[in-house]
């Protein structure tokens, strides 16, 4: 299937699980198996693709100016900045990183 | 400047600059993981969801195929089914305006609403972010997206180490207590070890599965992680004030229950 293809399926199945929310007896989603899956499932992606978009490449491990965003980013989230300044500061680091040599 | 009188639509304008500014972020990132700006809106205005955006975006950026992009962003897009519940309960919307309230159930309107006593006020605040995030959520995705075109390389303007930084953006305010920590790591850490292993994409699906796991055996307190990833009430529920229910709400949590507790038995 070509990328709009998986464009347009990944927006119908988000449109479809917001509404089923609203369709399904609260006693369903309300078990605390079910909350407590949905949130593991939210955290374990997010670091997933942390960890991803920081050391992966293809399929190789490798360090380079990426390691500098995640660790700028921490800090900056440590001193709790807006969302938007954590990517920039992101952005930054991985570029400062760049000039003086990383790979 | 003129400022609404609801405390609820204060909040509400807030969190939709707050949010719709950082659409740019997800504009430019797109671009640069090979959408194009058609495909990038398209995912702004039909899916509407940032973690998962970011997901699919973050799937294909690093080499991984179509189908790996579109289940990280359809797994990290469940919770917003048990959003869907909560707002269901709160506002019992009829009509086409259910369906409308379902493609703005996001964290940034649900915690909007759920920070809210009054019911009216509730309305409005779920509304009120929910369309305020919308619309400017588009715009600033159609500026980044330009952007991001005329930026040309990605690792020349450090997008690669932003994405990272929005990734890190998303998870940390879901890893608070030491428990969904423990999990982030686990989940990294599995991740990494199977990227040598299987194809881009795939390594991601393996934490998302031990990470369920995980939950489906107990680990993890019973809601952490599902609390919306915005904080728009940072006074907190200390001051005795609205912020009655919702997932943040301790209270909410012990009891196993996300139901407001003046819910009808039933409804729904």
């Amino acid at each position: 299937m070509s990328l709009w293809g998986w464009i347009l399926l990944a927006c119908a199945i988000s449109i479809a699980t917001k509404f089923a929310g609203f369709l399904v007896p609260a006693k369903l989603l309300d078990d605390p198996r079910t909350l407590r899956v949905a949130g593991t499932l939210t955290i374990g992606l997010l670091a997933a693709l942390t960890a991803v978009n920081t050391f992966a490449s293809g399929q190789a491990l490798v360090l380079d100016a990426r390691l500098a965003a995640l660790v700028a980013a921490g800090v900056a989230l440590w001193l709790k900045a807006p969302f938007l300044v954590v990517v920039l500061v992101g952005a930054l680091a991985a570029g400062v990183a760049r000039l003086l040599g990383a790979a | 400047m003129l400022l609404p009188r609801s405390p609820a639509l204060r909040i509400a304008l807030s969190v939709s600059i707050a949010t719709g500014l950082y659409g740019i972020s997800f504009g430019a990132l797109s671009v640069a993981a090979g959408l194009d700006v058609l495909q990038t809106l398209a995912l702004s205005l039909l899916l509407f969801s940032g973690g998962s955006q970011f997901a699919f975006i973050g799937v294909l950026a690093g080499g991984g195929g179509g189908i790996s992009a579109m289940s990280a962003a359809a797994l990290l897009g469940i919770r917003n089914g048990v959003y869907g519940m909560q707002v269901n309960l709160l506002l019992r919307p009829r009509g086409w305006r259910r369906l409308a309230a379902a493609h703005v159930t996001i964290d940034e309107s649900v915690a909007t609403a759920t920070g809210q006593g009054d019911p009216a006020e509730q309305r409005r605040g779920f509304w009120g972010a929910g369309l305020g995030v919308f619309v400017l959520w588009n715009l600033f995705t159609l500026v980044g997206a330009l952007a991001g075109d005329a930026l040309g390389d990605p690792a020349r303007w450090g997008l690669d180490g932003a994405a990272v930084a929005a990734f890190l953006g998303l998870l940390w305010p879901r890893i608070r207590a030491r428990q969904p920590a423990a999990i982030a790591v686990v989940c990294a850490v599995v991740t990494l070890l199977t990227v040598p292993f299987v194809p881009p994409g795939i390594p991601i699906l393996v934490a998302a599965l031990v990470a369920g796991v995980l939950g489906f055996a107990g680990f993890g307190p019973r809601t952490e992680g599902l609390e919306p990833d915005v904080e728009p009430y940072p006074a907190g529920p200390s001051d005795g004030g609205p912020r009655s229910s919702g997932f943040g709400d301790p209270a909410a949590r012990q009891g196993g229950s996300v139901r407001r507790p003046d819910a009808t038995e039933g409804d729904a």
